[in-house]
């Protein structure tokens, strides 16, 4: 019980987690990345497509990935080189997103709402029958690849930001940029290419939401994802350990939400759960910094 | 916030140029998916204007222009509203809730329930600007949030506790034909809600144009610190900024409630994307309000030509929604051929 538990939050939270991954590279590096539900639903319908196409789970994701990376090329260009407003940019993104795979859903597979297919399949899981009910160690098993590279991205992220030069000069980037480019460091090149990144990043998040436990492609199925990994990255202060912890967070409030929904509660106000939690734990952790400036 | 700077002359030519760049992106796109453009473009203009198309444009134009200029009120003054849809969902929801539980005579339950529409949407999204003004939580992201919520809280409250249980649809009873916006005026083609539109529309351009708040908002937009140092006080500003912004959004969900479907069903207020559409036409239009009323004309005919293009053609009329992000992302991609170097 407690470790299907544990097992759904931690499937739940991994779309959320790679892109609150993308976008605190991004805004490390000074670019406020609003598109991130955007590209994550062009991830999902690439993965599918191409799943569709080919039939092979590695092509879908590598495909999401390629693919996500180009779409976020607008906000690469626009925020990053030619001093655009990433927010127009990125609301701009998002409704692309959103009218372009609702409309390449109609256009070449004739279907409106939700796309299934024979060839669809899930990302393979990790299974090892005799440790599966162990407490604990049964829940971390049993995932596919896509979860195990989100829990090892959240270790890299901290070394390469924290431990590098690189990282270091990405956060003097976001921080002052005037200072970094004084130093010698190219400013707009290093932004295009973590927004690319970021983009690819997102890929992969689409790619755990469309194959990750359902295999199939539905209008919108963000559904909002992509902005409560906006709020992660604001409520983890950039930093991989605290998003994830955020993530987690939000993973369990899905995931609670999902039971209850089982257990005859209106899905309707399951649905809000994430949100409100999300919401409340910005206000919690907004009244705590005020409380630490009045001290 | 967005290119205000530039003069009239250049951002005429910033937006043409973005809509002829989108108008050619979006070919491709029609084009890769083995359709021809031309017929498309043709369809979709011919359907905007003619037979039933102008009368459709012009009932599109009524909440979309409201949307629109809820949108540009807060861009000019530096506010991203992106709550539009759940100020609206709640401002309908008051509106409904009033015309069908207020015990009082029609045309007064009407007028009520307008101005409990503006109160709940503006309420709404001054909450919102609260939260950001006293915990830093910014306006753009709390307005969305609360989106989400007023979703999911109008789509349960309508699918039990209001529900009309003799249609099989998750909605509420129908408002009286007492309580309801007159669809013509005098036998003319004008509806109430078109008029209140309209007055609205004239308000916000007049006070934009020449009112003191309207020149406010609009150095505030440019330069917060200097209307800050010019003695405005930017606190209440945001807060009052937003409470109209969120007050406009409520009135059209009240107008299309009362106006045209007569009672909240789940979904039907947020399906045509008023909100969004909206925000895109604010945007094209850099936050003017002339020019926002007539891009939201625009976009509106967009959408009314898409409809009968995919009557016409069998392809998926949210092209036109594509159409109108690739205009959004060109215009915001102009500084390439207007920057000096």
């Amino acid at each position: 019980m407690l470790n299907m538990l544990l097992s759904q939050v931690l499937d739940l939270m991994t779309p959320v987690l790679l892109a609150a991954m993308a976008g605190a590279l991004c805004g490390r590096a000074g670019v406020f990345n609003i598109a991130l539900e955007g590209k994550m639903l062009v991830g999902a319908f690439v993965a599918v497509a191409t799943s569709i196409a080919f039939g092979s789970p590695v092509l879908a994701v590598v495909s999401a990935v390629l693919c996500t990376a180009i779409f976020a090329s607008p906000l690469a260009l626009g925020g990053a080189r030619l001093g655009g407003d990433p927010i127009v940019i990125g609301i701009g993104l998002n409704l692309l997103a959103s009218g372009l795979t609702t409309y390449l859903l109609g256009a070449i597979f004739g279907v409106t709402g939700t796309l299934v297919d024979p060839a669809v399949t899930a990302l393979p899981k990790l299974v090892v029958p005799v440790l599966a009910d162990v407490p604990v160690l049964g829940a971390i098993l049993g995932h596919n690849a896509l979860v195990y590279l989100s829990w090892l991205l959240i270790f890299v992220f901290n070394i390469y930001l924290f431990r590098t030069p690189w990282g270091l000069r990405l956060r003097g980037i976001g921080e002052v940029p005037s200072a970094a480019a004084a130093m010698g460091a190219n400013v707009s090149r290093y932004q295009t290419a973590v927004v690319i990144v970021a983009g690819g990043l997102c890929g992969l998040a689409g790619a755990q939401l469309a194959l990750g436990s359902v295999a199939l492609f539905a209008e919108n199925m963000t559904a909002g994802r992509g902005w409560i990994a906006v709020v992660a990255v604001m409520l983890g202060r950039a930093h991989p350990l605290g998003i994830a912890l955020a993530c987690l967070g939000f993973g369990l409030a899905d995931a609670v939400g999902l039971r209850l929904q089982g257990q005859g509660l209106p899905n309707q106000i399951t649905d809000i759960a994430p949100y409100a939690i999300t919401l409340l734990a910005m206000i919690g952790l907004g009244l705590r910094s005020m409380k630490k400036r009045s001290v | 916030m967005i290119a205000a700077a530039l003069d009239t002359k250049s951002r005429l030519a910033a937006i043409l140029f973005s809509i002829v760049a989108a108008v050619v992106l979006g070919g491709l796109v029609v084009g890769l998916t083995g359709a021809n453009p031309i017929s498309v473009y043709l369809e979709i203009a011919k359907g905007a204007v003619l037979g039933r198309g102008l009368d459709e444009t012009l009932a599109r134009s009524v909440p979309l222009v409201g949307m629109a200029l809820a949108a540009a009120i807060a861009l000019r003054a530096g506010l991203v509203n992106l709550g539009g849809d759940g100020q609206m969902l709640i401002g309908g929801l008051a509106a409904a809730l009033v015309a069908l539980y207020l015990p009082v005579p029609g045309v007064a339950r009407a007028v009520l329930a307008l101005a409990a529409a503006i109160c709940a949407g503006g309420l709404y999204a001054w909450l919102a600007a609260i939260l950001q003004l006293s915990l830093g939580i910014p306006f753009l992201i709390a307005s969305l949030l609360f989106s989400y919520i007023a979703r999911g809280l109008t789509s349960y409250l309508v699918r039990y506790p209001l529900r009309d249980p003799s249609t099989g649809m998750p909605e509420t009873y129908r408002v009286a034909s007492g309580a309801r916006l007159p669809a013509h005026i005098l036998d003319l083609p004008v509806s109430m809600a078109m008029v209140i539109m309209a007055v609205v529309a004239v308000v916000i351009v007049v006070n934009d144009r020449s009112g003191v708040n309207g020149f406010e908002w609009r150095m505030t937009g440019l330069n917060a610190r200097f209307a800050q140092y010019s003695g405005v006080d930017l606190s209440r500003q945001t807060q009052r900024v937003a409470f109209l912004s969120g007050a406009l959004a409520g009135l059209v969900g009240a107008l299309l409630i009362l106006g045209q479907q007569y009672r909240f069903t789940d979904g039907a207020l947020l399906a045509p994307g008023y909100t969004w559409s909206g925000l895109m036409a604010a945007v094209l239009a850099m936050a003017s309000p002339i020019a926002t009323i007539v891009t939201s004309v625009f976009f509106a005919a967009l959408q009314v030509g898409g409809f009968s293009m995919e009557r016409a053609l069998g392809l998926p009329a949210v092209l036109t929604w594509v159409l109108q992000a690739l205009i959004i992302l060109c215009l915001a991609a102009r500084p390439i051929f207007f920057r000096k170097r």
